[in-house]
């Protein structure tokens, strides 16, 4: 942190200082620069500061054919990319009222739970070193290392994957997938219960995110926060309940929710919804039936017909959405993403009025925030 | 936590027990990791990679004409994203000589590997077979220009890449495999009828055959 400049508070006694946090700063997750007005110990105002992450993804969409779209996508949200490219590839689909066949819906969504998991484990871990915990971080991206390892050899690329396609999936799974998950799934049962066990109950971590950066799911709502952020303050409001898609209605889980709102709600409901989603993916894994993967599209030019479509998902941040306009050209008119961490990054100033200078790095921590999705 | 020792033990203790409790569940986690260590060793130790790993692409080699698999149909040209390569065709004089049955070959082939994203695309509207995602991915240079790999280098890395994993050409693969399905269904469908050692022999030389393709 670096001192810009300070100014004698009208009583005399005590300095007002404008402290500048980030863009380099390793607690605020990316490229993200916040500007702390701050009395003593005390935030009385904060600037955040966006846009240094800026690649104009949704003008590049303007100039990309679709299937190109999905590698944009991937550079999005850049931890859970699976979720990112089914978003995508459900808008053009609804535009062009492709259905997919069930293989592939179940292919969908096994990773993308494995892909909130791996999220919400690097949220684990990053939580822990913003509340000064070091050990967490290293069983969390051990997990996560477990299931990227799995996303290699299934997509080919550990992060951007570029493995969904508009109408299905690149190619099948690989022969030994099953075995491959079956040996995942105890591991990474253990690796969640592991860093749960660690961190959430832990008195200290309990004091230092227990009523800090507490926010009502009346405010919630007027935010417009979404995922655990909404849900940590006991609103219970999951896309893939309230609007299922992909074939999210046919598996049993629960909606974790929070009580007060604070950073330590929206920790346990992070971590609560990991177990949920290993109960989605086991019961999809018995669900999954034999059949093909890709459309019957094939490798023909994709050209949605005229019209303009909205869809919604639910990621492991939150709800994204994205709107496409299409002139019926193989290029979208328009494209325009809805990310759920830029929407929960617009809570912070409201979090972070009157908190501690010292809790300012767990309040953001605690949006769990992307830059590359903030700033698109 | 059991009441009786909130009677005996005063509540500002608590936090401090806590903290310790905290403290043996971290070492019990310690400990069991202590047992068999995951971190790898990269830079010293090279870190294997899957089958299907996607590195930078390369260009493969036909042996048995010999030349390379690339026309310069520009198809993986107009479909990168990134805009990454380019590509000159020429005629090909061993189609002239009767050799082989391409009749344009690839001339002039650059791939700018700074700006590829790894993204596969290529690979998949490539209608010739001509290009792989290689396993290669240690490709730093210290020059600038220094990943501007030409047709010589693409071809190397595609020959590493087609020794190191036996690689079929993904059409011929599909084709194998077109032939074992309809060898299998052949064999199946007089399972109805009489089986007679005429049809049971009959799949396995079709399946014979699909392989020495
Ligand atoms: S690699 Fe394939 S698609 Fe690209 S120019 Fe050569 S033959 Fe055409
Ligand atoms: S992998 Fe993607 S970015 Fe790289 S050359 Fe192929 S199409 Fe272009």
């Amino acid at each position: 942190m670096v001192e810009v400049s300070s100014t004698i508070h009208p009583d005399g006694q005590s300095v007002e200082l404008l402290l500048n946090m980030g863009p380099q700063h390793p607690s605020t997750h990316g490229v993200f620069r916040m500007v702390l007005w701050i009395d003593g110990e005390k935030i009385l105002g904060v600037e955040p500061h966006i846009g240094y992450l800026h690649r104009g993804s949704e003008k590049i969409c303007e100039g990309e054919q679709y299937h190109q779209i999905i590698t944009l996508f991937d550079r999005l949200d850049y931890v859970a990319n699976f979720n990112n490219e089914l978003v995508y590839c459900q808008a053009v689909e609804k535009l062009m009222g492709l259905t997919v066949p069930e293989r592939a819906e179940y292919v969908r969504v096994i990773l993308c739970e494995l892909n909130r998991i791996a999220s919400h484990l690097l949220y684990v871990g990053t939580i822990g070193l913003d509340a000064g915990a070091m050990t967490p971080t290293m069983f969390a991206f051990r997990g996560r290392e477990r299931v990227q390892a799995l996303f290699e050899a299934v997509s080919g690329a550990r992060m951007m994957h570029n493995y969904f396609r508009i109408g299905g999936l690149k190619e099948d799974l690989p022969d030994n997938f099953e075995q491959m998950i079956r040996e995942l799934l105890p591991l990474l049962a253990e690796d969640i219960e592991e860093s749960d066990k660690i961190i959430t109950f832990n008195e200290i971590f309990i004091s230092r995110t227990k009523d800090v950066g507490v926010i009502s799911a009346e405010e919630a709502i007027d935010y417009g926060l979404t995922g655990p952020c909404l849900r940590g303050c006991g609103y219970e409001y999951d896309v893939r309940k309230a609007e299922p898609y992909s074939v999210y209605d046919r598996f049993d889980f629960e909606v974790p929710v929070g009580l007060d709102g604070d950073c330590w709600d929206r920790h346990w409901v992070r971590v609560q919804e990991m177990y949920q989603s290993m109960h989605i993916i086991e019961q999809a894994l018995e669900q999954m039936p034999e059949g093909p993967v890709t459309s019957s599209l094939g490798r023909r030019l994709i050209r949605p017909p005229a019209g303009e479509v909205y869809v919604r998902a639910e990621n492991p941040r939150g709800e994204i959405g994205v709107y496409l306009v299409s002139q019926g050209t193989d290029k979208p008119y328009r494209l325009k993403v809805r990310p759920p961490s830029f929407c929960n990054l617009s809570a912070l100033k409201r979090l972070l009025k009157d908190a501690w200078v010292a809790d300012s790095v767990v309040i953001l921590g605690s949006l769990d925030i992307v830059l590359g999705e903030v700033d698109r | 936590m059991p009441s009786v020792g909130r009677l005996i033990v005063p509540e500002e203790v608590w936090p401090v027990l806590n903290s310790v409790k905290g403290l043996m569940i971290t070492l019990a986690s310690t400990v069991k990791g202590l047992r068999k260590p995951i971190t790898q060793q990269y830079p010293t130790v090279p870190t294997p990679v899957k089958p299907r790993f996607m590195g930078f692409p390369a260009l493969t080699w036909d042996d048995k004409v010999p030349e390379p698999f690339c026309t310069g149909c520009m198809v993986c040209i107009r479909n990168c994203p990134t805009q990454c390569m380019s590509a000159t065709m020429k005629d090909n004089p061993a189609q002239a000589e009767g050799t082989s049955s391409r009749r344009k070959i690839i001339d002039f082939f650059e791939i700018n590997l700074n700006r590829c994203i790894l993204c596969g695309i290529c690979v998949e509207v490539c209608n010739f077979d001509a290009i792989v995602m290689s396993h290669e991915h240690e490709m730093s240079t210290y020059q600038r220009n220094g990943d501007r790999v030409d047709l010589p280098a693409l071809l190397q890395v595609g020959r590493k890449y087609q020794e190191k994993t036996g690689w079929i050409p993904p059409t011929v693969l599909a084709k194998q495999k077109k032939d074992a399905e309809d060898a299998a269904q052949a064999g199946q469908e007089p399972a109805g009828a009489v089986v007679t050692e005429a049809v049971v022999a009959e799949p396995a030389v079709a399946e014979d055959k699909a392989e020495s393709d």
